[in-house]
C-alpha cells in the first residue's frame, strides 16, 4: 500500500531565504505566480460584468488604489507615514485642470501634471522629511487642508467654484482599463522595487535603522525624497485622471477622504505586504458606495471597522490570506 | 600640517543640559595607528565617537579628517569621506538575510566610487566581504536571517557594514563587549589584519587586556575629560588613571 | 483695545481647547485625536440633559462632565491600551473613535442651527468702552482657574506628581511603584474632562455643530506643536501667539483666515523649529 503524507507546498520552493526560489514543476511555478495572474485576470474581467455605474465606481476605486499603494509603500517600506493623499490628488488634479483650461490637450496635461505635481509635492514635503513619524504625518495631513482653505480664502483657481468645462474622458471602457493598467504597472513595479532591487533595500534600511544608513554615507533625506516622489507621482496621476473623469476641478480634490481612505485600506488589507492596500481599497470603496443611502452612518461604520482592525486584528486580511496560502498542503508519497 | 596625521581633534566639547559629557578633548591620530579609548562608564566615550562622526552636534571644537575640516558636516557626509563607525547597540535588518544587510552600504556613493565601476552584483560582493571577516567557517551563515545570528557574528556584520565603504578610519564602539573569550581571541587577529590593510582604528573598549595587546596608544577619559594619553604599557603608571579606575588606593596592575 | 481684549478671549479659548490634549500627550504620550469629538460630545450631552430631560443647567453640565470622564477612561482602558507605544496606531485608533462619535452625532441629527446651549449669564459690560459679554468674561476667569488648578494638581497632589513622574521618565516611575497604565488612563480621562469643560464653556457662544469638533482638534494640535509638547509655559505662550494672530487676521483680512493661521502655524513651526517654543532637548531628539 502506498503511503502518503501532507507537506506544505512552499517547502520545496523556498530555498535558504525569502528571495531565492527553486522551482521544479509547473505546479510550483503556478503556486508562485498564481496570485499575480489571478489579480490580472480579475481586473480584466471585472469591468465586463458590471453595470456602467459600477464601472465608474471601479475607476474611482482605481484612484484610491494608487493612493493606497503609495501610502503602504511609504509607511511599510520607507517608514514615512504620509497622510498627504489629498495633497497629491489636489496638486495633480489642479495642475492638469489649469493646463487643460489654457488649451493643453489631455494626453499631455495628465502626464505632465503627474510628473510636475510629484515634483511640487516632494518639494513641499522636503523640509519635513527629517521629522519623526507622527509629526510628518501631521504636516502632510495639514497641507491639503491648508491648500483648500487658501483656495477658498483667496479665490485663486476659481475659488470655491473650481474650474469647469475641461476635457472629459468619454469612453468608459478606455477609462477603466487605463486606470487598471496603470494600477497593475504600479503594483508590479513597486513589488519588484521593494522585494528585489537594491534601492528597495536602502528604503527598508531607512525604515528599520536610519542610523546605520547614515553611517553608510547615504543621504537619507535624498532617498526619502525619492520615495515620496514615487508615491506622489501615483497620487498626482490619480488626481489628473479624476479631473478629466469629471471634466471639472475643485476644492473637493483636497478632501480628506483621499488622505484617510488609504490609511483605512492599508489597516484593513494588511500592512506587511503591498497587495494589502489593494485588497483593502477594493473592499472599502465599493462597500461605502453600497452604503450611500445611510448617509454619514457609513463613516461611523468605517471608523468602527478601522478601530477594530487597528486594535484587534493588526495583521490585516491580506497578510492572513497570504499565511493561509503559504500553508497550502499537498499529498506526497513517502 | 603633518601628512601622516589622519585625524585631528581639537577642544571638542559637548554638554547635555547641565551635564558636560565631553569637555575640551583633543588628540591627533597618525595613519595606520590603532588608538584605544578607555574610561569608566559614563566617561563620554560613546559621546566622543558620536561627536567625531557627526551624529551629535558639537558645542565647540573642531575635527580635521584627512586635512579637511569636517566639524560642521552632516553625519552621512563624514561617512562618505571615509570615516566609518560601528554602533554599540546593533540593530541589523532582522528580517533580511545577513548578506542583504550589506547591500545598502554597498549602494552608497562611496562604495560605488571606491569600487571604480567594478562593483558587480552587490549580493556577491556582500558575501565576499562577510567571508573575509570570518563568515567563511559555515557557508550557510551569510544566508541566515540577521535576527537569528549570534552576537559574535552580529559584531562582525556591523564591522562589515563599515568595511563595505572601504573606509580609511573606523571607530569601533565596543566590538569586544559581550563576547566570550574565544570569540574575542578570534576578533583580535581580524583587527590586526585591518591595520595591515592600512585602515586606522579607534577602539572604544572596556576589555583592557585585549585592547592593550593591539593598541598603539590609549586615550583615557573620565567625566568627559581627557586625563591621559600615551602608550598602552605606560598608561596605568599615570596617577590620575589609577584613581579613576581603582579609586585613590595604591594598587598594582597585574602584568600578565 | 478691542483687539487686545478679543485677542485675549480668543487665546484663553485656545488654551481651554488644547490643554486637555496637551496633558494627555504630555503625560501618557497618547495623542488623543478623539479630543475634538469629546469636546462636542460633552456639549451635546449637556444639551440633551438640559432639553430632553429637563434637568437644571448646572446639574446637566456636571453630569455630562462625569460621563465624559468615564468615556475617556474607557477609551484608554478598552482601546488605546492595546496599541500603546505604536504612535501611528494610537493616532488611527483614537481618530477613528473620534470620527465615529462625530459622524454618529451628525447622523442622529446634530446639524444646522438647532442645538444651542444657553449663556451662563446674559448681558454684557463695557471695559474701556469695548463691549464684552459676561460669557467671555467667565471664559477668561475659567481659563485662569483651570490653569491654576492644574498647576496645583501637578505640583501638590500625589496623583498629579505621579503623572508628572511618568511624563518625565516612565521606567524610573515604574520602579517607584507607579502604575503607568492607571496614570495614563487618569490622564486621558482628565484630558477628556478638560475637553468637555472647554466645550460647555465655549459652545454657548455659538451652535453645537460637528465641524467644530474637527476644528478644535486642529487648534489643539497647533497649540501643542507650537508650544512644544508637554510644556505648560509653551502651551500658554503658543495660545497667546496663535490667538492674537487669529484675531489680527480676522480683523484685517477675512474670517476665512481664522483656520488658515492655525494650519500655517503647524507647518511653519514643525519645519522651522520642530521642538516648539519651549521644547526641551528630549523632545527635539524625539521629533527629528
Amino acid at each position: 500500500m502506498q503511503e502518503l503524507r501532507k507537506e506544505r507546498l512552499d517547502r520545496g520552493v523556498k530555498v535558504r531565504c525569502d528571495s531565492i526560489y527553486a522551482v521544479s514543476s509547473l505546479k510550483e511555478v503556478m503556486f508562485l505566480v498564481g496570485p499575480g495572474l489571478a489579480l490580472v485576470l480579475i481586473l480584466l474581467v471585472l469591468p465586463l460584468v458590471v453595470s456602467p455605474y459600477w464601472q465608474r465606481v471601479l475607476s474611482i476605486t482605481g484612484i484610491y488604489v494608487l493612493l493606497s499603494i503609495g501610502f503602504g509603500f511609504l509607511a511599510n517600506y520607507v517608514g514615512l507615514v504620509c497622510l498627504g493623499g489629498a495633497l497629491f490628488v489636489g496638486v495633480g488634479g489642479y495642475l492638469s485642470g489649469i493646463m487643460n483650461s489654457v488649451g493643453v490637450p489631455m494626453i499631455l496635461s495628465i502626464p505632465i501634471a503627474a510628473f510636475a505635481g510629484a515634483v511640487i509635492c516632494t518639494v513641499l514635503l522636503l523640509p519635513c522629511l527629517p521629522l519623526r513619524g507622527v509629526y510628518f504625518a501631521i504636516v502632510s495631513f495639514v497641507y491639503p487642508l491648508l491648500a483648500a482653505r487658501l483656495i477658498a480664502a483667496t479665490g485663486i483657481f476659481g475659488g470655491t467654484d473650481g474650474i469647469a468645462g475641461l476635457d472629459v474622458l468619454t469612453n468608459r471602457w478606455f477609462n477603466i482599463y487605463l486606470i487598471f493598467f496603470v494600477l497593475l504597472v504600479a503594483i508590479f513595479f513597486m513589488s519588484r522595487l521593494v522585494n528585489y532591487e537594491d534601492l528597495g533595500l536602502v528604503f527598508r534600511g531607512v525604515k528599520d535603522n536610519e542610523q546605520a544608513i547614515i553611517a553608510s554615507g547615504i543621504n537619507i533625506t535624498w532617498y526619502k525624497a525619492q520615495a515620496v516622489f514615487i508615491a506622489a507621482f501615483l497620487g498626482c496621476f490619480g488626481g489628473a485622471y479624476l479631473t478629466h473623469l469629471y471634466g471639472w476641478v475643485g476644492m473637493s480634490l483636497f478632501a480628506i477622504d483621499f488622505s484617510i481612505l488609504p490609511v483605512a485600506a492599508t489597516v484593513v488589507g494588511g500592512s506587511g505586504i503591498l497587495y494589502g492596500p489593494l485588497l483593502g481599497t477594493f473592499l472599502l470603496v465599493p462597500l461605502s458606495e453600497m452604503m450611500r443611502d445611510y448617509g454619514t452612518l457609513r463613516i461611523v461604520f468605517y471608523a468602527v471597522i478601522l478601530v477594530f482592525f487597528v486594535v484587534f486584528w493588526t495583521e490585516g486580511i491580506m497578510e492572513y490570506l497570504r499565511r493561509k496560502y503559504e500553508q497550502f498542503e499537498h499529498w506526497v508519497r513517502v | 600640517m603633518n601628512d601622516n596625521i589622519i585625524l585631528q581633534v581639537k577642544n571638542l566639547s559637548k554638554a547635555f543640559g547641565g551635564v558636560t559629557a565631553v569637555n575640551d578633548v583633543s588628540f591627533d591620530l597618525a595613519r595606520g595607528e590603532i588608538m584605544g579609548v578607555i574610561g569608566p562608564n559614563g566617561s563620554g566615550k560613546t559621546t566622543l565617537s558620536n561627536l567625531i562622526t557627526g551624529f551629535i552636534k558639537k558645542d565647540a571644537g573642531s575635527v580635521v579628517f584627512n586635512g579637511k575640516d569636517i566639524s560642521r558636516w552632516p553625519a552621512y557626509k563624514i561617512a562618505d569621506a571615509g570615516l566609518a563607525r560601528t554602533f554599540q547597540v546593533m540593530r541589523p535588518y532582522a528580517t533580511l538575510a545577513a548578506y542583504k544587510n550589506l547591500v545598502p552600504p554597498l549602494f552608497s556613493p562611496r562604495a560605488r566610487r571606491t569600487a571604480r565601476g567594478k562593483l558587480g552584483d552587490r549580493s556577491a560582493v556582500a558575501i565576499d566581504i562577510l567571508e573575509e571577516v570570518g563568515f567563511e567557517r559555515d557557508a550557510r551563515v551569510p544566508y541566515k536571517l540577521a535576527g537569528t545570528l549570534p552576537l559574535g557574528y552580529l559584531k562582525r556584520l556591523e564591522l562589515c557594514r563599515c568595511l563595505a565603504l572601504r573606509p580609511e578610519l573606523i571607530i569601533c564602539d565596543e566590538v569586544f563587549s559581550g563576547l566570550s573569550m574565544s570569540e574575542i581571541a578570534s576578533m583580535v587577529p581580524l583587527m590586526e589584519r585591518l591595520r595591515r590593510d592600512g585602515i586606522t582604528l579607534i577602539m572604544v573598549e572596556h576589555r583592557l587586556r585585549e585592547l592593550f595587546r593591539i593598541a598603539d596608544k590609549v586615550l583615557v577619559l573620565n567625566f568627559g575629560e581627557k586625563i591621559a594619553e600615551g602608550l598602552s604599557q605606560d598608561i596605568f603608571k599615570v596617577e590620575k588613571v589609577k584613581q579613576a579606575y581603582f579609586g585613590g588606593e595604591d594598587c598594582y596592575v597585574s602584568s600578565e | 483695545m478691542e483687539l487686545i481684549i478679543y485677542g485675549l478671549v480668543n487665546s484663553i479659548s485656545l488654551i481651554l481647547m488644547s490643554i486637555g490634549f496637551a496633558l494627555a500627550y504630555g503625560v501618557s504620550r497618547v495623542p488623543n485625536f478623539a479630543h475634538g469629538a469629546l469636546y462636542i460630545l460633552t456639549g451635546y450631552m449637556t444639551w440633551v440633559f438640559l432639553n430632553q430631560f429637563g434637568l437644571p443647567y448646572l446639574l446637566s453640565i456636571i453630569l455630562a462632565l462625569i460621563v465624559i470622564a468615564v468615556i475617556g477612561y474607557l477609551l484608554y482602558q478598552v482601546i488605546l491600551i492595546r496599541v500603546r507605544g505604536m504612535p501611528i496606531s494610537e493616532i488611527i485608533a483614537s481618530f477613528g473613535v473620534g470620527l465615529a462619535i462625530l459622524e454618529f452625532l451628525r447622523w442622529t441629527g446634530l446639524r444646522g442651527m438647532a442645538h444651542m446651549l444657553p449663556l451662563f449669564v446674559k448681558g454684557r459690560v463695557y471695559i474701556f468702552s469695548v463691549p464684552i459679554d459676561y460669557q467671555r468674561l467667565i471664559i477668561i476667569g475659567a481659563g485662569i482657574a483651570v490653569l491654576t488648578l492644574l498647576w496645583m494638581f501637578t505640583t501638590y497632589t500625589k496623583t498629579g506628581l505621579s503623572l508628572k513622574a511618568i511624563a518625565q521618565n516612565e521606567r524610573a516611575a515604574l520602579t517607584l511603584g507607579i502604575d503607568s497604565d492607571r496614570a495614563a488612563a487618569v490622564a486621558v480621562s482628565l484630558g477628556a474632562v478638560l475637553a468637555g469643560l472647554a466645550g460647555v464653556l465655549l459652545l454657548p457662544l455659538g451652535n453645537i455643530v460637528v465641524e467644530t469638533g474637527y476644528e478644535v482638534l486642529v487648534f489643539a494640535i497647533a497649540v501643542s506643536v507650537c508650544g512644544g509638547l508637554g510644556s505648560w509655559k509653551g502651551a500658554v505662550l503658543a495660545s497667546l501667539l496663535i490667538g492674537f494672530a487669529q484675531t489680527l487676521t480676522v480683523t484685517y483680512l477675512a474670517s476665512h483666515y481664522h483656520f488658515v493661521v492655525a494650519l500655517l502655524v503647524i507647518i511653519v513651526v514643525l519645519i522651522a523649529k520642530p521642538s516648539g517654543l519651549y521644547g526641551k532637548q528630549k523632545e527635539l531628539e524625539e521629533r527629528v
